[in-house]
């Protein structure tokens, strides 16, 4: 929860970015204190870009001081540091770590581009092509959850955790794409599942706190698509 | 020495990322069975173990296949706690993340560009790698290796560079000079591949330029199957 006089935790960050809304998840289950600096969109400031020289992307956490880049390492460190607060977000098998870290990287490698190949279609038929291949890559991740969740309602068990806040941090995105587009990406029949589990994960306070609105994406996505062909404010 | 048939690593001979799993598995001393892959006639036992993407390196162990080699390098120092290759402090950790994951997404991209592509393509990779290696290289100042006095995770994971780069110089026909340019990361590179873990797991050099050549010949901007 952002807050005043607790400088020590600051989260450089955008409303719209599905990597911000993962570290800003991943700070409010371990009830961390922080200051949300908003980037003003097309442009970066001066503590962006003296914090994370190397992409100069958001999200950049500041711990007293000291930033951490790349949404799913700034996740990991909150883990690590509020090691005692709130749900542990990596379970304790290391087998179990390897495949959220797996799915984690699938999500990110596989499922994202193809996600904003939507978007970012030049034409029908590539979009068409993109859409395709992030319906491929749900239904993996339907097959993956049967088996991580071990019946459960998140990939993380009991509580949200690690994978749960990779891929679930795109929803608010998904949900855009699916109004614009009259399709759906997640669907009752193909990944009941997943369904399921969007619903549980978007339920969830601090979740709901954080997803953007579909409406206002909806509305960012047709400036966007308008005015430039590149990627929303991301990492 | 963690006696084990329990470990299995299947693997191709030329690939760096299979060679980053082989050095973190001698660094801690633990035995494994090595399967060799004929990538274009995969078996299956790898598509078993890795329907997903089919690649190579797949670590199995106790039956359970475990992919993507950085994912396998934290697997590894997590269930065998002997001569950890990750620091302990959260934000050690997450630099040490930070700098794997920039080298086998941003370095990796650059120097397969330099490597297939040519003229003015290939001279913007190289610029660009040449921006990448000056991070390094500031990386590294005041330090022996990535990682400290010791090779470490980072280490392990910035490897590839130490040998592949050069190779795939060689390879298809280029020089990009850069011991003149990035001292530290020149100096990295020497002492990285002395380390006997390393040294005594390498592919033959000569044998891995001409692979890299008719890899190239073959024109295809496919990954050597790995990750």
């Amino acid at each position: 929860m952002a807050g005043s006089g607790t400088s020590d935790v600051k989260l450089l960050g955008a409303w719209a970015s599905p990597y911000v809304v993962r570290a800003r998840i991943a700070l409010n289950l371990k009830e961390v204190q922080y200051e949300f600096l908003e980037e003003q969109f097309g442009t970066k400031s001066e503590l962006l870009l003296k914090s994370n020289p190397i992409y100069k992307k958001i999200p950049v956490l500041i711990h007293d001081e000291k930033p951490v880049c790349e949404s799913m390492i700034i996740v990991q460190y909150i883990d690590d540091v509020w090691i005692n607060s709130g749900p542990a977000l990596m379970p304790a098998d290391a087998y179990d770590r390897a495949l959220q870290r797996f799915w984690t990287v699938y999500v990110d490698d596989k499922f994202v581009p193809s996600l904003f190949g939507i978007m970012r279609s030049p034409t029908e038929e590539a979009k068409a092509e993109a859409k395709e291949q992030a319906l491929a890559s749900l239904q993996l991740l339907e097959e993956a959850f049967g088996k991580i969740s071990k019946g459960k309602p998140f990939f993380g068990g009991d509580t949200i955790g690690y994978l749960d806040i990779a891929l679930g941090s795109f929803l608010g995105w998904m949900k855009a794409f699916e109004e614009m587009n009259g399709f759906k990406l997640l669907d009752d029949t193909k990944t009941p599942l997943l369904c399921a589990w969007a619903d549980n994960f978007c339920n969830n306070e601090v979740v709901g706190a954080v997803i953007p609105e579909t409406a206002k994406l909806v509305e960012l996505a047709k400036v966007m698509q308008a005015r430039y062909k590149s990627a929303p404010p991301a990492n | 020495m963690v006696a084990s048939a329990a470990v299995r690593l299947f693997g191709m001979w030329a690939s760096p990322a299979v060679r980053r799993v082989e050095w973190a598995l001698k660094l801690k001393g633990i035995e494994y069975e090595y399967i060799e892959e004929d990538l274009s006639n995969k078996s299956s036992s790898l598509l078993e173990f890795n329907p997903i993407n089919k690649q190579v390196p797949v670590l199995v162990h106790n039956g359970n296949p475990i992919v993507e080699s950085l994912v396998i390098l934290e697997y590894i120092d997590e269930t065998w706690k002997d001569n950890p290759i990750l620091p302990v402090d959260p934000l050690e950790r997450s630099k040490a993340r930070f700098w794997a994951t920039f080298v086998d997404v941003k370095c990796r991209e650059e120097s397969r560009k330099a490597f297939f592509m040519e003229g003015e393509e290939k001279e913007k990779a190289i610029e660009n790698l040449q921006v990448q290696l000056k991070a390094l290289d500031e990386e590294l100042e005041g330090k022996k290796f990535f990682s400290g006095d010791h090779i470490g995770y980072t280490d392990l994971a910035v490897g590839w560079m130490a040998f592949w780069l050069g190779v795939g110089e060689e390879a298809a026909g280029f020089k990009a000079n850069y011991d003149l340019k990035f001292p530290n990361f020149s100096r990295w590179m020497k002492d990285f591949l002395a380390e006997p873990v390393i040294k005594d797991n390498l592919p033959p050099r000569e044998k891995t330029v001409e692979f890299f050549r008719s890899f190239k010949q073959l024109g295809s901007c496919t990954k050597v199957n790995q990750k």
